[in-house]
C-alpha cells in the first residue's frame, strides 16, 4: 500500500474520529495537523471552547500522563506543546469574543537568577487550557516583580517556577516578603521545578508543589474550589 | 617527546606548585593502600589526567554515569550505594568527585553521612574557572551556557541527541531562548576540541567565547590526597 493510500484526510473524519485524530496528532507533536484540525471543527460550528477543552486539552493530558510515566521525554512533550501552542493562537482571540467561562486568575513566572522556563511555558498553556486567565511575567523575576504583577492582576494563585538548587530558595524569599506585606493569604501559592519537592513546599510556606502541568491545573482547580466553597459559606 | 597532552600537564601542575608550595609526595616501594574516588563520568578523563600528572598511583576511580548531569536526583542516592560498596571493596578512603551538581545539599548529607569529602563548589563549570572567580562574578553568567572539554567531545551523543535537537532543532528557541552566549571553559588546548565547542557554538545560535581554565580547583581537591599516599 502506498504512502499516499495511508494518509489520512482529517476533513473526511467525523468529530469524534477527528477530535481521536487530533490526540494522535498532539501526542506525536504535528503542529500543522493541529491547526488543520482546529479549523475543521470551528468550521463545523464546534465552540471555541469545546475546541480547546476536548481536543487540545484532553490531548495533552494524555501526553502529560505519558510523560509522568517515563513513556515520552522532554522533547516529545516540548513538540507536542509547540503544537497545541498552534491551535491556542488561533482559539485565544475567539475564545476572548465568545467569553469562555472562566475559573480564575494566576499570574507565573521564573525567580530571580534563573532563566529556565520550559516548565513555567507548559504550566501557563495548560492553565489557560483549563480556564485561568495566565498572566506569564517571564524569567529572572525579582520580589518587586512579583509584587507589581499581583499588584496589578491581583491573581487567585501565584506559581513560581525554578530549575537550579541554587535559585529555588529564591521562592521563600517571596513569600516571606508578602507575608511581610500582609497579602500572603490572599493569594494561593503553587511552586514547581525539577529539584523541588513537596516537603520543600511546605518548608517555604506555598500552599502547594505541583510536579507537573497537569498537577498543577488540578491543584488550581481545587484551590478555587474551595475558595468558592468557603465564599458561599459567607 | 612526550606528547603535547603531558607537556602541558607538566607546565599546569608546574604553576599550581608554585602557587601553592605543594610539596610532591616522594615515590617509594611500599605498596599503595588504595583511595577509591567515585566521580562524576564527565570528569573521568580530567580526573585521571590529574592523578597522572600527579604521579598518584594510589587512585582507584569509579564513575558514576555522566548522564546524571541531566537528572541530578540520581546523584545523591547513587553516591550512597557507591560508597557502601567501596567500603564494602575495602577502601577505607575515600572522596566524592563531585561539586553540589544540582543536588541542592543532598549529596552533602551523603558525605557527611560516610565522612568523606567532596568538590568545593556547586558545579564542575565552577571549580574549573575557580570557585573564587565563578562566586564574584554574581550571576554575570546567568545567560551564559557553559561547554566543558567532555561536553565539546560529547556535545552530539550528549546533548543534542537526548534534547532532541538532531531530529527537531526547532526545539533550539524552546531550550535555548533565554541564553546569550556559550563559553568554552577549556581544561586542555586542543584544536579539535575547540572547534567541536564552537560548531556546538553555532548550532545553539549562540555567540561562542573561549576561556582556557585548565582544571581549576579540580587540582585542587586532588592534590591533598596524596596525604594518603604512604
Amino acid at each position: 500500500m502506498s504512502e499516499e493510500e495511508d494518509e489520512i484526510i482529517l476533513a473526511e473524519l467525523d468529530d469524534d474520529e477527528l477530535v481521536a485524530q487530533m490526540h494522535d496528532d498532539l501526542y506525536d507533536g504535528l503542529k500543522e495537523e493541529i491547526v488543520e484540525g482546529t479549523n475543521i471543527l470551528l468550521g463545523r460550528g464546534w465552540t471555541p471552547y469545546d475546541v480547546l477543552t476536548k481536543a487540545l486539552v484532553e490531548g495533552m493530558r494524555i501526553v502529560g500522563i505519558d510523560f509522568r510515566d517515563g513513556i515520552l521525554f522532554v522533547p516529545e512533550v516540548l513538540l507536542a506543546a509547540n503544537a497545541m501552542k498552534s491551535g491556542m493562537t488561533i482559539l485565544r482571540p475567539l475564545l476572548a469574543e465568545t467569553g469562555a467561562p472562566k475559573l480564575g486568575s494566576m499570574v507565573i513566572g521564573t525567580v530571580k537568577g534563573d532563566i529556565h522556563d520550559i516548565g513555567k511555558n507548559l504550566v501557563g498553556m495548560m492553565m489557560e487550557g483549563a480556564g485561568f486567565d495566565v498572566h506569564d511575567i517571564g524569567i529572572n523575576t525579582d520580589v518587586d516583580g512579583y509584587l507589581a504583577a499581583i499588584d496589578e492582576h491581583k491573581p487567585d494563585i501565584l506559581g513560581m517556577s525554578a530549575l537550579l538548587t541554587t535559585t529555588m530558595p529564591y521562592m521563600k524569599v517571596v513569600i516571606d516578603t508578602m507575608i511581610e506585606k500582609g497579602i500572603r493569604d490572599d493569594h494561593t501559592i503553587l511552586v514547581g521545578g525539577a529539584p523541588l519537592n513537596e516537603e520543600f513546599g511546605s518548608a517555604i510556606g506555598a500552599d502547594a508543589y505541583c510536579r507537573d502541568a497537569a498537577v498543577a491545573v488540578e491543584t488550581a482547580k481545587e484551590f478555587m474550589a474551595k475558595k468558592h466553597n468557603q465564599m458561599a459559606a459567607g | 617527546m612526550a606528547p603535547f597532552f603531558v607537556i602541558y600537564y607538566k607546565q599546569s601542575l608546574d604553576k599550581y606548585e608554585s602557587r601553592h608550595e605543594v610539596q610532591k609526595v616522594s615515590d617509594n616501594s611500599h605498596p599503595a593502600p588504595k583511595l577509591r574516588i567515585i566521580a562524576c563520568g564527565m570528569i573521568a578523563r580530567e580526573v585521571m589526567a590529574v592523578n597522572q600528572q600527579l604521579g598518584f598511583d594510589h587512585i582507584d576511580l569509579k564513575c558514576l554515569p555522566a548522564s546524571y548531569h541531566h537528572h541530578p536526583e540520581h546523584i545523591a542516592p547513587e553516591m550512597d550505594k557507591a560508597i557502601i560498596k567501596a567500603r564494602a571493596d575495602g577502601f577505607e578512603n575515600i572522596f566524592v568527585g563531585y561539586a553540589d551538581c544540582g543536588t541542592g545539599g543532598e549529596l552533602d548529607k551523603i558525605c557527611q553521612k560516610h565522612n568523606v569529602e567532596r568538590i568545593k563548589g556547586p558545579h564542575c563549570f565552577s571549580f574549573y574557572m575557580g570557585n573564587k572567580n565563578f562566586e564574584e562574578a554574581d550571576g554575570d553568567y546567568l545567560t551564559t551556557f557553559f561547554i566543558t572539554d567532555f561536553l565539546a567531545r560529547h556535545f552530539e551523543t550528549f546533548m543534542k541527541r537526548p534534547l532532541g535537537l538532531d531530529k527537531h532543532p526547532e526545539l533550539r528557541e524552546m531550550y535555548f531562548a533565554h541564553y546569550t552566549k556559550a563559553l568554552y571553559l577549556a581544561q586542555t588546548q586542543d584544536r579539535e576540541l575547540e572547534q567541536k565547542a564552537r560548531e556546538a557554538a553555532e548550532f545553539l545560535g549562540l555567540e561562542y567565547e573561549y576561556k582556557y581554565t585548565g582544571y581549576g580547583d579540580l587540582l585542587d581537591a586532588i592534590v591533598p590526597l596524596g596525604n594518603d599516599k604512604p
